[in-house]
């Protein structure tokens, strides 16, 4: 493979650009593989990615139903942060996010990785204390995070309305090193990582039969015929309901939409990404220009990849108190994707009832910060057999036990 | 943004005057059951591509909890009825196998 | 040069002027004008920059596909960014500013991008900019995001106000051509509700332009007709300024309405939400005309052919003195013949195509325009205008036959029917060879909630080019909506009928010359404000982005604020050609609403200030306003945090609060309790079910502390329980949870034991609750005057209540405290409540009696070692960790959550238990959610964190700090000292001991 540089491309522009190579080749699927993956979004590209980096398992396949990054890795709104309370959480995002800042070199490929700063706003004094928690947790974790005061908040967001008058902003916490990367940017660099160690990533795929003799999986049935392997990884987020049928066991999950929206772009007036959870809205404004705004989930399942309008307009409603000046701002898209809920809301990592499957889900809405960490846990999982250390508390065995890893208790209930 | 025809009070109700109650015919496991009872009671939702009985209620309306047949790829309601009963009406699964032949039918 | 033609101009009053200022320039236009006709009137052809390398840009649209035309509008809280000036209906004052470019629009040092333009090609930034890692954020990132974003940010708060408009219809009609028209006409006679919405502020569309027929007369003549014909039906509504914003599922959609951005001195709101349930949608939205792929094709000058023909016709405006056209259809012919009758100059119409010998091309011919055929433009000359264009031929590869000076360039590449309102909630499209363009698939459309199509494609929009078939076509789908929706027609009343000159096929050309070399490949702009050229989309396709979303993401084709409205059939014509596949089968990427971008303002509608969220309000709101109130929000709700006083710190007041209700009297607003009445034959039984401990063997009058879990096991709700009557009880819960509660128990009552006869109220409102509390509180109420009720302890003991009169007002004492304290908790009719108050201030003077907050409340339970939801609990606790163990039932075989509680996990000894913590020096108060840690460092390197802090503050009544906090093993700890690093030097030692601090035995409460 030929390395990205500024010289790169310097040197071909002045052959006019001829001589580019393929980002990951066109690949048609093998008889048999040592390990095939389902699903080439963020996660699962990362976890062949890392299998051949960290484990020298190379004989890799990676199917895809669609087009690579083409579910929810194209369709978020691109934070990064790990000030998660509960240990196992912190854990594995935190490991992603210190993975995210050097992965653009790892890469090759920029994939713009922005460090800039993510507030989360406490608007009541409940959530200060939650906030407070998480600080606390933080600090003893190995996490960068610290409580603000409002002043400290208007300093770093000068857009924002701090007297808000139904719900004052009273603190935040402050994550510095949480940002923003290129989403696609993501998919597209471990895509062609993984085509350069000499993985095979079949497009246009779609999964129809799991086989397994003996209560080991053996193989996949596909649109592109029948493929062997020893072990089995799915990483299909909202769609894993689905293969787990095929597998015979089933999930505590259900998918339903999220939505995100874009305004029109204008000038840079929003360095860092601030996330007002009482209120319902998130908002970052991207490298050209567009506010990004995350809003809330449907309660229904949902395949479509659409939601309902009164979710966009509660947030829009939200944010506007929040940032007064977005009032006359446009929205220029609104787009939903379908994401996984678990029952604690925490993803799952780990093995299956059926022998050598793996599986790799539920990550729900925040899924894309995840994926470096997500890859990297479930790579070293499906090379030893056994869930690693990131991996261990997120097994599907913890709902049978009542062991959630419960991330809402810091936002908590109203007393 | 889903209409739903409330069975009690027969308005055609929107969604946003609705609450969403997930998977219906549930059984409820209590506190005799087996570990594997409850983990499915409790876990194992049903999460079908395609035809999906749910729970709804009319909360900004008569308050009534009613179920509702849905096709959760294309949102098309096959019908609504109220939550009282154990299995959906015999003339709903009907309709339901007439417009999706493919469907596997109600299980419990 | 471009300028004001002595005639022509349908839609402009040449008899009222109107004065304007572009980057402070002051010109003039006429009532009528868009922005973008008084521009060009002015000559002010360059009007922009793009967002990559800067380019100068002009006009290129008369429409809301334009996507170069951008401004700032409007000053301080009107000020806006990005308005397409195409879409600005011109007003007297109106001020407005050109976008990215510093200094100025004519010099701007952005535009080094330009020449830079070799080494910037698609993705470029994916490549580079890697090294040293730090420059990303600090460097590269900063410069980039400096030079995108077009418009500035506002910054001032909104001057303008909005609102939601709310229609159910049985058809709903997107589109004010003669499509629309017709379709409404047909829908209307049938007494069908319709609502026809057209997004400009005059109706008949393009017909009007293209000289269309309609019952053999003018089609403006039959546009009147019917405008009056709609007017005159009752059952028919219709709203110029109003675009079709989105369609969703079961026939929902928004219209956008534009009521005042044309005349901002009117009152009222400035946008207006229609959100609309139509049992059926009819979109006659018209189509798009597509530029060609040329070099040169973004220099300004160079425009869409209908465009000319609109500002010259609608606005008597001519874009040049010389304008050449270029074409690969006869429709472009029109804009030819009308500009040479307005007697300009048209040097010549370049036609791609190997004949052209229609009925326009020959009336063209005999208006002595020269037609060149199987020719295309090589490139145009000039920088910030056109000064000529080079003819080639269109089979090669670009070397110049001839230069042709001009100083306009009039291009078509076909239309593209408008699909977006069709596609949003899943329309599919097909691919129609013979018109080179995508069209809505009737036999897959959008489904609405019973299954069949709920969107009508009508007109142009479904690809019916021609006036009669569109016309036809519109009648026919206005018919059947009305008829879907239950309103069947009349016999007779058949179409109007429309007439247009007859057009030839088009030959679809996605580059031009069709063999162009790279240096014209890479001057050829497919998505103009975004900078994608043709050999971007060549560059992705060979990087292998082939599938179309990939394309469109690593080039940003289509993600302009025009989202691809022009760009996106030349991107996949381009992107097909490279990847040696056919157009259906590279596919298109998906629509998104809204059409065209609608302001947050308007989404957000009234709900802004004091109508985001509402604040709920008790009886004693407006006395805690005017008494000091510090407020805190709770839920919905607010509560005094505390009532400061003259010259007091938050602080002070709490614990003045405290000590007063400990030694005197206190009194306490507590109407936010969630109050529920369960009523009926089976009422204690499915108490029993929903409350841990047994509620079914309670007596009448008295009271019981009761917690509720959900099925896994988690605490969420706690309150004590009182038996009113035989079958009846009153459930108290938390200020927060009196809904849910409320919902839970219905949810079950209604789900599971249906066969339950039990009724539930949920009566919060019904009721102001006040405690008044502290040893002297039975003194307080004795001076109110009591009737009916013996407030003695032996008559109303602890965990009892009593119903009479105090003060006069019939009250119902509850003897419950959560403070510990001699306390009565009264409710009284939401309506006594603000009487009842001020009777306990009046009669508690002389006892020292002080309002309290929510904080000395929390202090003072925390004292008690009462656990408070939320704090003590987070959703993950069981009541087993609290201690709670004497308030779980052990006798009843099941209730909500039992099981849950029976799992490995929940039963594990070593699970977080509350205990009571005591710092080492009693000055020193933890930090709210301190974390203890033991022993040495996990293996991935974090501290053993053993557990939190739930609750801490400094007793002013025990003059020292108190804690609870859940611990790993805790019950265990009893007398071990813990560890909480609370700062990076920091460590407070604290005793785990019993959580209850004061008065263990409950002598003050149970006086």
């Amino acid at each position: 493979m030929k390395r990205y540089s500024a010289f790169a491309i310097a040197r071909e522009a002045l052959r006019h650009h001829t001589g580019w190579q393929r980002a990951w080749r066109s690949a048609q699927p093998k008889k048999a593989y040592d390990v095939i993956i389902v699903g080439a979004g963020g996660h699962g590209l990362a976890t062949a990615y890392y299998l051949g980096k960290n484990h020298g398992i190379r004989n890799v396949a990676i199917i895809e139903k669609g087009w690579l990054g083409g579910g929810n890795t194209g369709r978020n709104t691109t934070i990064i942060r790990s000030n998660y309370l509960q240990d196992e959480s912190a854990a594995i995002y935190e490991k992603a996010r210190s993975l995210y800042e050097t992965l653009s070199q790892d890469l090759n490929y920029n994939i713009m990785f922005s460090p800039r700063g993510v507030l989360m706003l406490a608007q009541t004094e409940h959530e200060i204390r939650g906030y407070r928690r998480t600080e606390h947790a933080n600090r003893l974790q190995g996490v960068e995070t610290r409580f603000i005061s409002p002043a400290e908040v208007k300093k770093i967001v000068p857009i924002i309305e701090l007297s808000g008058p139904r719900y004052p902003v009273l603190g935040a916490l402050w994550q510095p090193r949480g940002g923003t990367a290129r989403h696609d940017a993501v998919a597209w660099g471990y895509a062609r990582a993984c085509s350069d160690m000499g993985m095979d990533i079949i497009q246009q795929c779609e999964v129809t039969g799991i086989s397994q003799k003996n209560g080991v999986v053996s193989g996949v049935s596909t649109t592109k015929g029948d493929i062997a392997c020893n072990k089995l990884g799915l990483v299909v987020a909202g769609h894993s309901g689905v293969l787990a049928d095929m597998a015979g066991f089933r999930l505590p999950i259900e998918s339903v939409a999220l939505q995100a929206l874009v305004s029109e772009p204008i000038k840079p007036c929003m360095d860092v990404v601030v996330m007002a959870n009482t209120v319902h809205g998130y908002m970052s404004q991207s490298d050209k220009g567009e506010m990004v705004i995350g809003g809330g989930a449907d309660g229904f399942n949902n395949y479509t990849q659409r939601g309902s309008f009164h979710h966009i307009e509660e947030t829009v409603r939200a944010l506007i108190e929040t940032f007064p000046m977005i009032s006359r701002l446009k929205m220029l898209r609104q787009w939903g994707g379908i994401v996984d809920m678990t029952g604690d809301r925490s993803p799952i990592i780990g093995k299956t009832p059926l022998n050598n499957c793996f599986i790799n889900c539920g990550w729900g809405t925040g899924g894309f910060k995840a994926i470096p960490g997500s890859g990297w846990s479930m790579a070293a999982t499906m090379a030893t057999g056994e869930p690693d250390s990131l991996a261990a508390g997120f097994g599907l065995e913890r709902f049978r036990e009542g062991r959630f890893i419960d991330e809402s208790v810091a936002a908590g209930v109203a007393h | 943004m889903l209409i739903l025809t409330c069975p009690y009070c027969g308005i055609d109700a929107d969604e946003t005057d609705l609450a969403p109650g997930g998977e219906a015919h549930v059984t409820r496991h209590g506190a005799d059951a087996s570990d594997d009872d409850f983990e499915a009671y409790l876990f194992h939702k049903r999460n079908p591509r395609g035809v999906h009985f749910e729970r709804w209620r009319h909360v900004y309306g008569c308050g009534k909890w009613f179920h509702a047949a849905r096709d959760t790829m294309t949102l098309e309601v096959f019908g609504t009825y109220p939550a009282q009963t154990l299995v959906p009406p015999k003339t709903l699964q009907t309709k339901i196998k007439k417009k999706r032949p493919d469907w596997k039918g109600f299980k419990k | 040069m471009s300028t004001r033609l002595a005639d022509h101009g349908r839609l402009i009053d040449r008899t009222k002027a109107v004065e304007f200022t572009f980057n402070g320039k002051r010109l003039k236009g006429f009532q009528g004008d868009t922005l973008a006709s008084a521009l060009l009137a002015n000559d002010q052809l360059l009007v922009g920059r793009s967002f990559k390398y800067h380019r100068p840009r002009g006009i290129v649209a008369a429409g809301p596909e334009e996507p170069n035309a951008l401004v700032g509008l409007g000053l301080g809280g009107r000020f806006e960014p990005n308005q397409r000036v195409t879409t600005t209906e011109l007003f007297d004052g109106l001020s407005a500013r050109s976008q990215n470019h510093w200094p100025s629009l004519e010099f701007d040092i952005g535009a080094v991008n330009k020449m830079m333009s070799r080494f910037f090609p698609a993705g470029f930034y994916y490549k580079t900019f890697m090294f040293p890692r730090a420059a990303w954020k600090h460097l590269f990132e900063p410069v980039i995001r400096g030079a995108a974003g077009l418009g500035k940010a506002p910054s001032a708060r909104d001057a303008d106000r909005y609102e939601y408009f709310y229609a159910h219809v049985d058809v709903l009609i997107v589109g004010g051509g003669i499509a629309g028209l017709a379709a409404a006409l047909a829908a209307g006679k049938t007494g069908a509700k319709v609502l026809l919405v057209e997004q400009t502020a005059d109706w008949g569309g393009r017909a009007l332009v293209d000289g269309v027929e309609i019952d053999v007369k003018p089609a403006a003549e039959w546009v009147a007709k019917t405008l009056k014909a709609l007017n005159s039906m009752e059952n028919v509504s219709i709203r110029t300024r109003t675009m079709g914003a989105g369609v969703y599922d079961h026939g929902y959609a928004l219209a956008y309405e534009r009521l005042s951005d044309h005349a901002p001195e009117t009152t009222g709101p400035r946008h207006r939400l229609w959100r609309i349930r139509a049992a059926r949608i009819v979109t006659a939205t018209g189509a798009i005309e597509r530029p060609l792929s040329f070099a040169g094709n973004d220099i300004p000058g160079v425009m869409l052919a209908g465009a000319v023909r609109d500002y010259a016709l609608n606005y008597g405006v001519s874009v040049g003195d010389r304008t050449v056209v270029v074409t690969n259809n006869d429709d472009a012919y029109l804009t030819a013949i009308a500009l040479a009758r307005a007697g300009l100059n048209v040097p010549a119409i370049i036609d791609a195509r190997s004949k052209a010998t229609g009925e326009l091309p020959e009336k063209a011919r005999k208006l002595g325009i020269r037609v060149e055929t199987g020719k295309a433009i090589g490139k145009v000359i000039g920088s910030k205008r056109v000064q000529a264009v080079t003819l080639a031929a269109q089979a090669g590869e670009g070397a110049t036959l001839e230069e042709i000076k001009c100083d306009a360039v009039a291009m078509s590449g076909g239309w593209s029917p408008v699909v977006h309102l069709w596609s949003h909630c899943g329309g599919k499209l097909n691919w129609d060879e013979d018109q080179a363009m995508f069209r809505p698939d009737p036999a897959r459309p959008p489904l609405g909630k019973d299954g069949s199509g709920f969107v009508i494609a009508a007109g142009t929009a479904n690809g019916h080019l021609a006036a009669a078939p569109a016309m036809m076509d519109a009648y026919a789908a206005g018919k059947r909506a009305a008829a879907e929706a239950g309103h069947k027609a009349a016999e007779g009343g058949a179409a109007p009928v429309a007439k247009s000159e007859s057009q030839d096929r088009i030959e679809p050309v996605w580059l031009m010359p069709q063999g162009a070399a790279y240096k014209l490949r890479a001057k050829t702009w497919l998505d103009f404000q975004n900078d994608v050229k043709v050999s971007d989309v060549q560059l992705a396709a060979l990087e292998g982005y082939e599938s179309v979303e990939h394309t469109k993401r690593y080039t940003t084709l289509g993600m302009a604020s025009d989202q691809g409205k022009l760009s996106n059939i030349n991107g996949l014509g381009i992107l097909a050609h490279s990847l040696n596949a056919e157009i259906p089968a590279v596919g298109t990427t998906t629509f998104r609403p809204p059409y065209h971008p609608i302001s947050f303002g308007a989404i957000a509608g009234e709900a802004r200030g004091g109508l985001f969220k509402p604040v709920r309000q008790t009886p004693l709101h407006d006395w805690h306003q005017k008494n000091g109130a510090h407020w805190e929000p709770v839920a919905d709700w607010r509560r005094p945090y505390c009532y400061q006083r003259d010259g007091e710190i938050v602080k002070q007041a709490v614990t003045r609060e405290i000590l007063n209700t400990r030694q005197n009297v206190g009194l306490l607003d507590a109407s936010t309790l969630g109050k529920i009445i369960v009523k009926g034959p089976d009422a204690g039984r499915f108490l029993d079910m929903l409350y841990t401990n047994m509620m079914s063997n309670l007596g009448i009058g008295k009271c019981r502390y009761g917690l509720m879990c959900n099925e896994n096991g988690f605490l969420f709700d706690d309150g004590v329980v009182a038996r009113l009557t035989d079958d009846s009880f009153l459930c108290h819960t938390t200020s927060g949870g009196a809904d849910r509660v409320h919902a839970w128990m219905e949810e079950w009552l209604q789900t599971e034991w249906w066969d339950w006869k039990v009724y539930t109220a949920n009566v919060t409102e019904q009721y102001a609750q006040i405690g008044i509390v502290g040893p002297k509180a039975r003194q307080v109420l004795e001076a109110m005057g009591v009737k009916g009720i013996d407030l003695s302890a032996e008559k109303l003991p602890f965990m009892t209540f009593a119903e009479g009169s105090i003060a006069g007002i019939q009250a119902r004492p509850y003897r419950i405290s959560f403070s510990g304290e001699l306390s009565f908790e009264v409710a009284v009719a939401a309506s006594e409540g603000r009487a009842f108050w001020d009777a306990a201030l009046e009669a508690g003077r002389e006892f020292g009696i002080q309002p309290y907050g929510t904080e000395a409340l929390h202090v003072m339970r925390a004292e008690k070692g009462f656990i408070m939801i939320g704090d003590e609990t987070d959703g993950t606790v069981i009541p087993q960790d609290l201690g709670l163990h004497w308030a779980i039932s052990r006798k009843k075989a099941d209730f909500l959550g039992k099981r849950a509680q029976l799992r490995s996990y929940m039963q594990d000894p070593d699970r977080k238990q509350l205990v009571g913590l005591k710092t080492e020096d009693p000055e020193v108060v933890l930090p709210d959610a301190a974390h203890a840690v033991e022993g040495p460092k996990r293996e991935n390197g974090m501290e053993n964190i053993i557990g939190h802090v739930t609750s801490t503050y400094y007793s002013p009544t025990l003059g020292h700090s108190i804690a609870m906090g859940l611990i790993k093993g805790g019950s265990r700890r009893m007398g071990e000292v813990l560890e909480f690093p609370v700062a990076k030097d920091r460590v407070i030692r604290a005793t785990v001991v019993d959580p209850v601090f004061l008065d263990k035995e409950g002598i003050r409460q149970d006086v």
